[in-house]
């Protein structure tokens, strides 16, 4: 079965997303990512989407419920590089993402997540 | 109003629903949708061929290409044989901020496109219908 | 109806030097050459005699429709773009196709003298063709004309609210008069696309020169707002004031935890306290 890859990079898990998600794909993405922070103790996790030209509710969602689960796993979630077009029809289906951190790009993310790993 | 091309597309199984997205972005693009447009019109039409697989029990959807004097748009007709929508008024509710629509996606659907148009009642499937114009 | 004669066909293609040469003097004498550069006009009417030519060995006549006319029709789409970016209107660019037939009646005269049913017939095949080719140019015309104009329009909004750069990772949107629902959208979506291209944090939205705002305005400002934020970036609304406060108020309109400041300079100290940086005098 196809899966997206997850990279460890040190203390955090970075997922690219660049093909075209059917749900199921997505479901198990999701799945694979709380194993793996269970299983390596990841502080972060960095979801790339600079590649995807659509988001629509099932993605968003997804990435809503991967950002709280994170939380509970005690790690924090920044989404990189959203397409202004994205981003604009995301606002318009009234999904604002409200719990999920956002970084223009991987580099800046990363930075990000290594500010609030070490605030906590 | 002319139809230049027209056709119909599956949507039974999860694949359908990517394929249909693939065909819309094609379509949009064929009409010379700029990419905003574009890629609202593709995102609605992923809303709508899942509710059709999801809760229609699989359906069709149909898609036309129209030349309209100096404009072209992109209608497509999103049906199925499913349980229908019983309280449409309840269905179509929702602020912009909630997103949730009884996990319907219609009311996100409906602000990404230009005619919105929804045929149904309990026991008689599900029609809907979206328009985008260049 | 009988189709074009081969003798039509070879006579075009022997004398097509002659036929090139009549038909270009005519262009000129007409006028339709203004502002068109001599080697540029050379080459489109030596090639669009090469397409009619390829085109009815092809042996499709007059239904330009069909596939054996795709190159020509190509062709004549360019051509009405071009004319079109020129400035040129409709008839002007439909004429270079009509100044043809002059020179090739007069042609087919000298070539079936002796023959007039003959002759009359080919020069109708002639006329009906070219009367084709001529329709197709100008509703391609027509349709390149209203895109150009669109464009236009768009960059016209664009420029008149242009994305300014404040300081490295500081963008500036100062929007001046009232606001309509399209303008700001274009506006909006260049401000993001500026915010992605520059890889800039922080954007400030400046309303200082806005006289109201509506429902609707308000709206897309905060759809705005929160879209870049989504992107990954930051935007405080500068300029705010007391009457448009109010409106904001009046409309239960939540602004969702933007930043607001009272004026432009206020916006970028905060922007620039956020990146980290501070300003000191220097002695």
């Amino acid at each position: 079965m196809e899966r997206i890859p997850i990279l460890q990079m040190g203390p955090f898990l970075l997922v690219t997303i660049q093909v075209d998600m059917h749900d199921q794909l997505a479901l198990t993405l999701q799945d694979d990512l709380s194993e793996r922070i269970s299983k390596t103790s990841a502080r972060g996790v960095l979801i790339d989407i600079s590649a995807l030209d659509m988001v629509d509710s099932f993605i968003g969602r997804m990435i809503d419920t991967i950002s709280s689960l994170s939380k509970i796993m005690d790690a924090q979630t920044v989404l990189v590089g959203m397409q202004p077009a994205v981003a604009i029809t995301l606002v318009e289906l009234g999904l604002t993402l409200p719990g999920v951190s956002t970084a223009l790009n991987v580099d800046r993310g990363m930075k990000l997540l290594q500010q609030r790993v070490l605030e906590q | 109003m002319t139809v230049r091309s027209s056709g119909t597309h599956p949507i039974n199984i999860e694949q359908d629903v990517v394929l249909a997205r693939q065909l819309a972005r094609k379509l949009a693009t064929e009409c010379g949708m700029r990419l905003i447009d574009l890629t609202k019109m593709v995102t609605a039409v992923s809303e709508l061929a899942r509710n059709t697989m999801v809760y229609g029990g699989g359906g069709d959807m149909d898609w036309q290409i129209i030349d309209e004097g100096a404009r072209t748009g992109l209608r497509l007709l999103f049906r199925d044989e499913g349980p229908g929508i019983p309280d449409i008024k309840l269905a179509m509710t929702d602020g912009w901020t909630s997103g949730s629509g009884l996990g319907l996606g219609l009311t996100g659907a409906k602000r990404l496109v230009d005619d919105f148009e929804l045929d149904t009642a309990p026991g008689q499937g599900t029609r809907i219908t979206i328009t985008r114009w260049t | 109806m009988a189709a074009l004669q081969p003798g039509t066909l070879d006579a075009m293609k022997n004398n097509h030097t002659q036929l090139l040469a009549e038909w270009t003097n005519g262009l000129q004498a007409s006028g339709a050459t203004r502002n068109l550069k001599e080697q540029d006009l050379q080459q489109q009417t030596s090639e669009f005699l090469h397409l009619v030519i390829s085109g009815l060995q092809n042996g499709n006549d007059k239904n330009i429709a069909a596939p054996g006319w795709d190159d020509t029709r190509l062709f004549l789409e360019k051509l009405s773009h071009s004319r079109a970016l020129l400035g040129h209107d409709s008839q002007q660019t439909a004429n270079f196709i009509f100044a043809l037939k002059g020179p090739l009646f007069a042609l087919l005269q000298k070539h079936y003298e002796g023959n007039p049913a003959l002759l009359a017939q080919q020069l109708w095949e002639v006329s009906e063709l070219f009367d084709a080719l001529g329709m197709q140019t100008i509703r391609t015309f027509q349709k390149s004309r209203e895109s150009v104009i669109k464009r236009q329009q768009e960059e016209l909004l664009e420029l008149s609210t242009p994305v300014v750069k404040l300081w490295d990772g500081v963008l500036a949107l100062p929007m001046i008069g009232t606001l309509d629902s399209q303008r700001t959208q274009v506006v909006m979506e260049s401000l993001l696309q500026r915010i992605v291209d520059t890889g800039s944090e922080i954007a400030i939205i400046d309303i200082t020169g806005v006289p109201t705002v509506d429902t609707l305005v308000a709206q897309h400002l905060l759809k705005t707002v929160t879209a870049i934020r989504l992107m990954g970036a930051d935007c405080i609304i500068s300029g705010v004031r007391p009457q448009i406060a109010q409106t904001i108020v009046h409309l239960g309109l939540d602004l969702q935890g933007v930043v607001t400041k009272a004026n432009l300079a206020d916006a970028l100290k905060l922007a620039l306290t956020r990146l980290g940086l501070t300003i000191s005098k220097a002695d």
